[in-house]
Protein backbone atom coordinates (compact mmCIF):
# COMPACT_ATOMS: atom_id res chain seq x y z
CA UNK A 1 0.00 0.00 0.00
CA UNK A 2 1.48 3.55 -1.05
CA UNK A 3 0.59 6.70 1.36
CA UNK A 4 -0.45 8.54 -1.83
CA UNK A 5 -4.45 10.08 -1.19
CA UNK A 6 -6.66 7.54 -2.49
CA UNK A 7 -8.67 7.99 -5.35
CA UNK A 8 -11.78 10.47 -4.84
CA UNK A 9 -13.15 10.04 -9.00
CA UNK A 10 -13.48 8.02 -11.60
CA UNK A 11 -15.17 8.17 -14.87
CA UNK A 12 -16.21 4.82 -17.45
CA UNK A 13 -16.50 5.21 -21.25
CA UNK A 14 -19.07 2.66 -21.75
CA UNK A 15 -19.43 1.81 -25.73
CA UNK A 16 -20.39 -2.09 -25.65
CA UNK A 17 -23.78 -2.63 -25.23
CA UNK A 18 -24.64 -6.92 -25.09
CA UNK A 19 -25.48 -8.22 -21.87
CA UNK A 20 -21.98 -9.48 -21.08
CA UNK A 21 -20.32 -6.19 -21.72
CA UNK A 22 -22.98 -4.36 -19.78
CA UNK A 23 -21.68 -5.62 -16.43
CA UNK A 24 -18.42 -4.92 -15.76
CA UNK A 25 -18.81 -0.73 -16.16
CA UNK A 26 -22.10 -0.98 -13.93
CA UNK A 27 -20.39 -3.29 -11.24
CA UNK A 28 -17.19 -1.19 -11.10
CA UNK A 29 -19.09 2.00 -11.18
CA UNK A 30 -21.75 0.83 -8.47
CA UNK A 31 -19.17 -0.57 -6.38
CA UNK A 32 -17.05 2.44 -6.32
CA UNK A 33 -19.82 4.89 -6.04
CA UNK A 34 -20.49 2.25 -2.43
CA UNK A 35 -16.83 2.94 -1.65
CA UNK A 36 -17.48 6.78 -1.67
CA UNK A 37 -16.09 7.49 -5.01
CA UNK A 38 -17.72 10.06 -7.34
CA UNK A 39 -18.56 8.41 -10.74
CA UNK A 40 -19.23 9.32 -14.13
CA UNK A 41 -20.27 6.84 -17.04
CA UNK A 42 -20.01 8.44 -20.48
CA UNK A 43 -22.30 6.14 -22.57
CA UNK A 44 -21.50 6.44 -26.46
CA UNK A 45 -22.12 4.42 -29.72
CA UNK A 46 -23.37 0.77 -28.42
CA UNK A 47 -23.07 1.88 -25.05
CA UNK A 48 -25.91 4.18 -25.55
CA UNK A 49 -28.37 1.27 -25.79
CA UNK A 50 -27.80 0.45 -22.01
CA UNK A 51 -29.91 3.70 -20.92
CA UNK A 52 -32.68 2.90 -23.13
CA UNK A 53 -35.71 2.74 -20.49
CA UNK A 54 -36.86 -0.82 -21.46
CA UNK A 55 -33.58 -3.00 -21.54
CA UNK A 56 -33.83 -6.93 -23.62
CA UNK A 57 -30.07 -7.51 -23.64
CA UNK A 58 -28.68 -10.19 -25.97
CA UNK A 59 -25.11 -11.67 -26.23
CA UNK A 60 -23.54 -12.57 -29.30
CA UNK A 61 -21.31 -15.82 -29.93
CA UNK A 62 -19.84 -13.99 -33.05
CA UNK A 63 -16.41 -12.23 -31.39
CA UNK A 64 -16.03 -13.91 -28.41
CA UNK A 65 -13.77 -16.67 -29.32
CA UNK A 66 -13.14 -17.54 -25.43
CA UNK A 67 -16.34 -18.19 -24.33
CA UNK A 68 -17.25 -21.39 -22.79
CA UNK A 69 -20.92 -21.72 -21.44
CA UNK A 70 -20.98 -24.33 -18.21
CA UNK A 71 -22.95 -27.18 -19.61
CA UNK A 72 -24.04 -30.97 -17.87
CA UNK A 73 -20.70 -30.39 -15.64
CA UNK A 74 -18.50 -29.56 -18.60
CA UNK A 75 -17.54 -25.91 -20.26
CA UNK A 76 -18.73 -26.61 -24.17
CA UNK A 77 -17.04 -23.14 -26.36
CA UNK A 78 -18.90 -21.40 -28.69
CA UNK A 79 -17.60 -21.19 -32.02
CA UNK A 80 -17.79 -17.84 -34.18
CA UNK A 81 -19.39 -19.78 -36.84
CA UNK A 82 -22.54 -20.95 -35.00
CA UNK A 83 -23.48 -17.67 -34.43
CA UNK A 84 -24.61 -17.56 -38.17
CA UNK A 85 -27.18 -20.35 -36.93
CA UNK A 86 -30.63 -18.12 -36.78
CA UNK A 87 -31.59 -18.61 -33.12
CA UNK A 88 -28.47 -19.70 -31.45
CA UNK A 89 -27.62 -16.01 -29.80
CA UNK A 90 -31.21 -16.27 -28.70
CA UNK A 91 -30.25 -19.35 -27.01
CA UNK A 92 -27.03 -18.45 -25.50
CA UNK A 93 -28.71 -15.52 -24.46
CA UNK A 94 -31.09 -17.25 -22.23
CA UNK A 95 -28.93 -19.55 -20.91
CA UNK A 96 -26.89 -16.77 -19.81
CA UNK A 97 -29.83 -15.41 -18.25
CA UNK A 98 -30.56 -18.43 -16.39
CA UNK A 99 -26.80 -18.56 -15.19
CA UNK A 100 -27.43 -14.78 -13.59
CA UNK A 101 -30.15 -15.89 -11.70
CA UNK A 102 -28.84 -19.07 -10.16
CA UNK A 103 -25.35 -17.86 -9.44
CA UNK A 104 -27.25 -14.77 -7.79
CA UNK A 105 -25.83 -12.17 -10.24
CA UNK A 106 -27.26 -8.84 -10.60
CA UNK A 107 -29.21 -8.00 -12.89
CA UNK A 108 -28.30 -5.09 -15.44
CA UNK A 109 -31.07 -3.14 -14.30
CA UNK A 110 -31.04 -3.94 -10.76
CA UNK A 111 -26.89 -2.65 -11.24
CA UNK A 112 -28.46 0.14 -13.03
CA UNK A 113 -31.35 1.05 -10.58
CA UNK A 114 -28.62 0.79 -7.75
CA UNK A 115 -26.05 3.18 -10.23
CA UNK A 116 -29.33 5.79 -10.57
CA UNK A 117 -29.88 5.36 -6.26
CA UNK A 118 -25.95 5.97 -5.57
CA UNK A 119 -25.69 9.57 -7.57
CA UNK A 120 -23.81 7.76 -10.28
CA UNK A 121 -23.67 10.78 -13.15
CA UNK A 122 -24.43 9.08 -16.68
CA UNK A 123 -24.04 11.23 -19.66
CA UNK A 124 -25.37 10.21 -22.93
CA UNK A 125 -23.56 11.05 -25.71
CA UNK A 126 -25.73 13.71 -28.15
CA UNK A 127 -23.64 12.41 -31.30
CA UNK A 128 -24.64 8.76 -30.77
CA UNK A 129 -28.27 9.98 -30.29
CA UNK A 130 -28.39 11.85 -33.20
CA UNK A 131 -26.84 8.93 -35.59
CA UNK A 132 -28.64 6.24 -34.30
CA UNK A 133 -32.24 8.23 -33.58
CA UNK A 134 -32.60 7.92 -30.61
CA UNK A 135 -34.80 10.42 -28.78
CA UNK A 136 -34.16 11.33 -25.17
CA UNK A 137 -37.71 10.40 -23.77
CA UNK A 138 -36.61 6.79 -25.16
CA UNK A 139 -33.91 7.07 -22.13
CA UNK A 140 -34.14 6.45 -18.41
CA UNK A 141 -34.55 10.35 -16.27
CA UNK A 142 -31.64 11.92 -14.84
CA UNK A 143 -29.41 11.96 -17.63
CA UNK A 144 -26.70 14.63 -18.51
CA UNK A 145 -26.52 14.85 -22.69
CA UNK A 146 -23.13 15.78 -23.52
CA UNK A 147 -20.21 15.35 -26.46
CA UNK A 148 -16.78 14.87 -25.90
CA UNK A 149 -15.90 17.93 -24.65
CA UNK A 150 -18.50 17.30 -21.54
CA UNK A 151 -17.10 13.89 -20.85
CA UNK A 152 -13.07 15.19 -21.09
CA UNK A 153 -14.02 17.95 -18.65
CA UNK A 154 -15.01 15.24 -16.21
CA UNK A 155 -12.29 12.96 -17.08
CA UNK A 156 -9.54 15.60 -16.15
CA UNK A 157 -11.14 15.77 -12.98
CA UNK A 158 -10.81 12.01 -12.08
CA UNK A 159 -7.91 10.08 -10.49
CA UNK A 160 -9.40 7.02 -12.24
CA UNK A 161 -10.45 6.92 -16.29
CA UNK A 162 -11.42 3.78 -17.62
CA UNK A 163 -12.60 2.97 -21.25
CA UNK A 164 -14.59 -0.82 -21.32
CA UNK B 1 -30.75 2.68 15.06
CA UNK B 2 -28.74 0.14 16.35
CA UNK B 3 -26.86 -2.43 15.33
CA UNK B 4 -28.11 -4.90 12.42
CA UNK B 5 -27.83 -8.09 10.41
CA UNK B 6 -27.91 -8.06 6.92
CA UNK B 7 -28.25 -11.47 5.13
CA UNK B 8 -26.39 -11.62 1.74
CA UNK B 9 -26.22 -15.14 1.45
CA UNK B 10 -26.58 -16.21 -1.87
CA UNK B 11 -25.62 -12.85 -3.41
CA UNK B 12 -22.53 -12.58 -6.39
CA UNK B 13 -19.70 -9.89 -6.41
CA UNK B 14 -21.23 -6.91 -6.09
CA UNK B 15 -24.38 -7.05 -4.50
CA UNK B 16 -22.70 -7.81 -0.94
CA UNK B 17 -20.93 -4.69 -1.07
CA UNK B 18 -23.74 -3.05 -2.23
CA UNK B 19 -26.14 -4.00 -0.17
CA UNK B 20 -23.54 -3.61 2.84
CA UNK B 21 -23.07 0.26 1.55
CA UNK B 22 -27.01 0.82 1.97
CA UNK B 23 -27.28 -0.56 4.91
CA UNK B 24 -24.78 1.41 6.62
CA UNK B 25 -25.66 4.44 5.23
CA UNK B 26 -28.80 3.92 7.73
CA UNK B 27 -26.84 3.16 10.83
CA UNK B 28 -25.51 5.65 13.67
CA UNK B 29 -21.53 6.12 13.91
CA UNK B 30 -20.85 3.63 16.42
CA UNK B 31 -23.21 0.55 15.23
CA UNK B 32 -22.03 -2.37 14.12
CA UNK B 33 -23.24 -4.07 11.15
CA UNK B 34 -23.04 -8.48 10.43
CA UNK B 35 -23.52 -9.07 7.47
CA UNK B 36 -23.60 -12.79 6.48
CA UNK B 37 -22.60 -13.62 2.82
CA UNK B 38 -21.77 -17.20 0.86
CA UNK B 39 -19.52 -15.17 -1.74
CA UNK B 40 -16.03 -16.33 -1.22
CA UNK B 41 -14.41 -13.11 -3.07
CA UNK B 42 -16.17 -11.39 0.07
CA UNK B 43 -13.61 -11.91 2.07
CA UNK B 44 -10.99 -9.78 0.67
CA UNK B 45 -13.53 -7.22 -1.29
CA UNK B 46 -14.95 -6.49 2.76
CA UNK B 47 -10.93 -5.66 3.90
CA UNK B 48 -11.02 -3.65 0.66
CA UNK B 49 -14.25 -2.03 1.19
CA UNK B 50 -13.43 -1.20 4.86
CA UNK B 51 -9.80 0.24 4.16
CA UNK B 52 -11.40 2.21 1.51
CA UNK B 53 -14.21 3.70 3.44
CA UNK B 54 -12.63 4.21 6.75
CA UNK B 55 -15.36 1.80 8.21
CA UNK B 56 -13.78 -0.28 10.74
CA UNK B 57 -13.62 -4.47 9.86
CA UNK B 58 -13.79 -5.95 13.49
CA UNK B 59 -14.41 -9.16 12.59
CA UNK B 60 -13.83 -11.80 9.25
CA UNK B 61 -14.65 -15.39 10.05
CA UNK B 62 -15.71 -18.28 7.91
CA UNK B 63 -17.37 -21.71 8.62
CA UNK B 64 -19.32 -23.91 6.46
CA UNK B 65 -19.15 -22.15 3.44
CA UNK B 66 -20.08 -18.54 5.10
CA UNK B 67 -18.79 -15.81 5.99
CA UNK B 68 -19.68 -13.10 8.78
CA UNK B 69 -18.18 -9.81 8.95
CA UNK B 70 -18.82 -7.50 11.38
CA UNK B 71 -18.25 -3.67 10.54
CA UNK B 72 -18.48 -0.84 12.76
CA UNK B 73 -19.30 2.42 11.19
CA UNK B 74 -16.63 5.05 11.79
CA UNK B 75 -17.91 8.18 9.94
Amino acid sequence: MSSREPARNMSIIVTKGTLDWAYPPFILATTAAAMGLDVTMFFTFYGLGLLKKDLDLQISTLGNPAMAMPMMGMHVVMPNIISAIPGVDAMASSMMKNLIKKKGVASIEELRQAAVESDVNMIACQMTMDLFEFKKEDLIDGLTIGGAATYIETATKCDINLYI
Amino acid sequence: MADQVLDAKGLNCPLPILRTKKAIKEMNVGDVLTVHATDPGAVKDFEAFCRTTGNELLESTSAGGEYHFRIKRKQ
